[in-house]
């Protein structure tokens, strides 16, 4: 902190790229306007009165994929709706990450049968998974302050090839293919 | 008031492919005009889950739409036929996830249909309070999210202050916010904690004021009525032919509530007005489930006097065929632990047979059709959705009206997606 000490009290403070680029990243995420079931009705309630998501930076729920950078995936996907879910997912620009809110979205939940997919990481990368059926909106809310906790120790250097690391991924084979 | 059976109206339903044919032999007539082919969801802000819409428009209006529905589609019936009874009430819980209750509620009385199994009287009166708690729980999401979708933001905030309260309740009780599955057949799952009526009492004291603020907010708003006045108007034979049940149907003028028609669980023994609309149009609609929360209000403050009468009678009823033995018995008695047994790793055996029973859930009429084939799974499981029948009324209603009033009308129809879908 060498140079703050010398310069004294003008308000200066350093830090690096990375760390004010991922702060930047964590307090002003737009997740987008898109529930599927029962959890969506939760992911209300957190953003209403009592709980509040917008304290976090999660105020704006955008309707469009092409202006938001966190997709909540809010209830059980069916198998009609999994090709839908991974094309709006596509269209999100990078950096963009996923939280799949309750057991229907983490692992199928109680549905084991035909109609639901068992587990949305199955069609997208997942970051944070959030338990419960549904879960509280407190537990959203700490499903996504872990997700900030993540994101801060992201690197930029992940990008740097600029190439975003979601298709490196693919491309390695991380990813499963859809169908 | 009685009303004729008529025959099938001049209502035409277009299938989704049937407009996507539409826009494979889409060419200009001789004014150059042209219709658009617009897919309006899954993923819409304003279709109240994954909805989507196939609409043909001409300019700003509608000229016919399909709704496309099954993106929600879950397998909730041909799970049910895999569990035992009781265990499928879970399930129950997650179609129309705004009112949980009713749906326990629908499937707990029609397998106590088929069983003739009786249920105690307080159980009766606590499932009468947790269903009008469950309908003002439903009408405040509805209410929140229909102002939301005509832009009057700050309803969806007091709407959604108040539900809060009643999920405190429900957690309370049940541990859960949302999903209660708090209904046995024969009775609840458990009594209700010691603090739990003067709860539900400092609720009710506080939420009927509530309600004319919703009203001061929106009733009399000028933007509000020109947004829902005489838009979508649904006339009483259109609406009977249809099918529409629940407020959609009592806003055509047609006076038809099962907790009247058809009373289930002593709700023909308490006082209460249906409130019954004359235009059927989205403001009657409105009008129509604002004036019924106060109605459940009003029934709730019944069934509470009631049960501070019943302290201590059961919650369940006494057959053991049905109903697990309290643990305490279990210690001492070798025929409870048998029943106990028997009872979670079997579960009951309705006798042969089919049963169907209907109540009125905050959409409608909420039927549920069980087919018994004397095994401890059912053989069958039926629920006629209010949501997806109402649902049907949508092409018939928005034909011809503006694009604008679609999201309108979507949100008066009060559909959950979950129980169209199921």
């Amino acid at each position: 902190m060498g140079l703050e000490e010398k310069a004294g009290d003008l308000g200066i403070v350093t830090t690096t790229l990375e760390g004010v680029v991922n702060w930047g990243r964590t307090k002003a995420m737009w997740p987008m306007l898109f529930g599927l079931a029962c959890c969506a009705i939760e992911m209300m309630a957190g953003q209403a009165s009592n709980y509040d998501m917008s304290r976090f930076g999660l105020e704006l729920m955008r309707a469009s994929p092409r202006q938001a950078d966190l997709m909540i995936v809010a209830g059980r996907v069916s198998r009609k709706m999994a090709p839908v879910l991974r094309r709006l997912y596509d269209q999100m620009p990078e950096p963009k990450w996923v939280v799949a809110m309750g057991d229907c979205a983490s692992c199928g939940g109680v549905y084991n049968n035909y109609a639901i997919v068992q587990g949305v990481d199955e069609i997208v990368p997942v970051d944070v998974y959030v338990a419960g059926c549904p879960p509280r909106p407190e537990a959203l809310i700490d499903g996504i302050l872990q997700l900030h906790e993540k994101i801060k120790r992201d690197k930029i250097t992940d990008h740097a090839d600029g190439k975003p690391v979601r298709i490196e991924q693919a491309e390695r084979g991380a990813l499963k293919p859809l169908g | 008031m009685v009303m004729h059976a008529h025959a099938y109206p001049n209502i035409e339903i277009p299938t989704p492919s049937q407009i996507a044919a539409v826009a494979l032999d889409n060419e200009p007539d001789e004014n150059g005009e042209q219709s658009m082919i617009l897919s309006m969801g899954p993923q819409h802000p304003s279709t109240h889950g994954v909805l989507r819409l196939a609409v043909e428009l001409n300019g700003e209006n509608v000229v016919q739409l399909a709704p496309d529905v099954g993106f929600l589609h879950t397998g909730i019936e041909k799970t049910i036929e895999t569990k035992t009874y009781t265990k499928s009430i879970v399930l129950t819980d997650r179609m129309d996830y705004l009112a949980p209750m009713s749906n326990n509620m629908v499937y707990v009385a029609a397998i106590e249909k088929l069983m003739k199994q009786d249920v105690p009287e307080r159980a009766q009166t606590l499932r009468v309070l947790l269903l009008e708690i469950t309908r003002i729980n439903s009408h405040l999401v509805w209410l929140g999210t229909h102002a939301l979708d005509l832009a009057a933001m700050s309803v969806f905030f007091y709407a959604m202050r108040e539900r809060e309260y009643i999920l405190d309740i429900f957690e309370m009780l049940t541990g859960a916010r949302m999903m209660t599955s708090y209904f046995r057949v024969g009775g609840l799952a458990w009594d209700i904690p010691a603090d739990f009526i003067p709860t539900v009492e400092d609720f009710l004291t506080h939420f009927l004021p509530k309600v004319d603020e919703y009203e001061d907010l929106l009733t009399n708003n000028l933007l509000w009525k020109q947004r829902t006045l005489g838009v979508g108007v649904v006339n009483a034979a259109d609406a009977i032919a249809l099918g529409l049940s629940g407020a959609n149907l009592r806003a055509s003028g047609v006076d038809w509530d099962l907790r009247k028609t058809m009373p289930y669980s002593g709700y023909e023994t308490y006082q209460f007005d249906v409130p019954v609309g004359y235009n059927g149009d989205i403001y009657d609609r409105y009008r129509c489930r604002v004036q019924e929360m106060r109605e459940s209000v009003k029934i709730a403050r019944q069934a509470i006097e009631r049960l501070k009468q019943m302290h201590g009678q059961p919650y369940i009823t006494d057959n053991r065929k049905v109903a697990p033995p309290p643990k305490s018995e279990i210690t001492y008695s070798m025929e409870s632990l048998i029943h106990h047994f028997k009872l979670w790793t079997e579960g009951f055996r309705p006798p042969r047979g089919s049963a169907y029973m209907a109540i009125e859930s905050p959409r409608g009429e909420i039927g549920c059709y069980v087919v018994s084939d004397g095994t401890p799974q059912p053989w069958r499981v039926h629920f006629r959705a209010p949501s997806f029948i109402n649902l049907q009324a949508l092409p018939h209603i928005a034909k011809g009206k503006l694009m604008a009033d679609l999201v309108a009308l979507i949100a008066s129809i009060d559909p959950v997606l979950g129980e169209v879908d199921r």
